[in-house]
């Protein structure tokens, strides 16, 4: 075989092979004395830091309770302290709720907002029907929740729950906005202590 | 500013064409006999110089003895305006002749007191309760509905 004057790539010889190998094994050898260190190690900081563990139940209602869409309608002077409610000023947003829905469907809460008479009765059970479950009914100042003034009139319901199941009452007539919000906090106080286990 | 006639100044205008249709009349308003209030009404409407083209309002009021129809009227023309009254003393079917073929506008006002009172409007094109629903007992706003 045609021997290459190139030291180092072809070695012919047993003591050169030998020699060869040894400095190659002590140059590995110097280079590797520290321990390689773990690439994934950064993993368990990124996994404490972005995992959170918790319940069914807890991520369920904390999504429900932040996202809580109102349907959008009023049925007397009261609806303009929820208008109020929803704008600027008192700003209902900051509770997740800002999206009031003109379709029940898409809705989770419906606020009844005025006095609700016999005949209105029926369209306010039928959005109600077409809400989807979960759903919650606010009534909202001193007819919705008992007729007010009109408790004896010959048109007015005597209280809303008359119609619809109600979770939280708010009165005053009408209420101002901080009242509808605490109302609305318990709906959220109420939210938060659902679970699946029981919503059969 | 719209001017508001008297009664007593239209009133003699009405006799003369219409006699026997005027019951009494005042400062304030007019009261026609109910039989001939539809040609009253006519004649108000339709008279140049008067042309009372635009019915404001339509009130009904409970005396108890009688119920007594209120109507302004409005010339948009003239500018100038009336107020018009009738009375009906029947009590258990009241009846009235209805304006609606002379101003539309009367078409849902004559409802709400057939709705409320409880009168009747001969002529009415649709008569039926507008606030209240369907199979609903009584007037309310009579004086002895509670």
């Amino acid at each position: 075989m045609e021997v290459k004057d190139k030291p180092g790539i072809y070695v012919y010889g047993d003591k050169q092979l030998d020699r060869a190998e040894g400095e190659a094994i002590e140059s590995l050898k110097a280079h590797c004395q520290q321990p390689i260190p773990d690439p994934d190690r950064w993993l368990a900081q990124e996994i404490q830091r972005n995992v959170l563990v918790t319940t069914v139940d807890g991520v369920l209602n904390w999504a429900r309770k932040f996202s809580l869409w109102p349907v959008n309608f009023g049925l007397a002077c009261c609806a303009f302290e929820m208008i109020a409610t929803a704008a600027s000023r008192f700003d209902i947003s900051r509770f997740g709720m800002e999206i009031f829905r003109p379709s029940p469907r898409q809705a989770d809460l419906m606020i009844v907002a005025g006095t609700l008479t016999w005949k209105m009765a029926p369209q306010l059970r039928r959005i109600y029907d077409q809400m989807a479950e979960p759903k919650w009914v606010l009534a909202m100042g001193a007819c919705a929740i008992s007729g007010g003034t009109f408790v004896q009139s010959y048109s007015v319901v005597p209280g809303v729950n008359r119609i619809v199941p109600v979770d939280v009452y708010v009165p005053g007539c009408p209420p101002r906005p901080e009242a509808l919000l605490y109302g609305i906090r318990l709906i959220h106080d109420k939210i938060s202590k659902r679970s699946i286990v029981t919503e059969g | 500013m719209t001017l508001a006639f008297s009664g007593e100044e239209i009133a003699s205008q009405v006799e003369e064409q219409l006699p026997e249709s005027i019951v009494d009349s005042s400062q304030d308003s007019l009261v026609v006999n109910s039989e001939s209030w539809l040609a009253v009404a006519t004649f108000l409407k339709d008279t140049p110089g008067l042309d009372f083209d635009y019915l404001t309002s339509i009130t009904a009021v409970d005396y108890y003895d009688y119920f007594e129809m209120v109507y302004q009227l409005t010339s948009l023309k003239h500018n100038h305006s009336l107020v018009v009254k009738t009375r009906c003393y029947e009590r258990e079917k009241p009846r009235l002749p209805s304006v609606v073929s002379l101003w539309r506008g009367a078409d849902f006002q004559e409802r709400e007191i057939y709705d409320l009172m409880g009168i009747s409007f001969d002529g009415h094109p649709n008569l039926k309760r507008i606030f209240l629903w369907q199979g609903f007992q009584g007037h309310p706003l009579r004086k002895d509905y509670l």
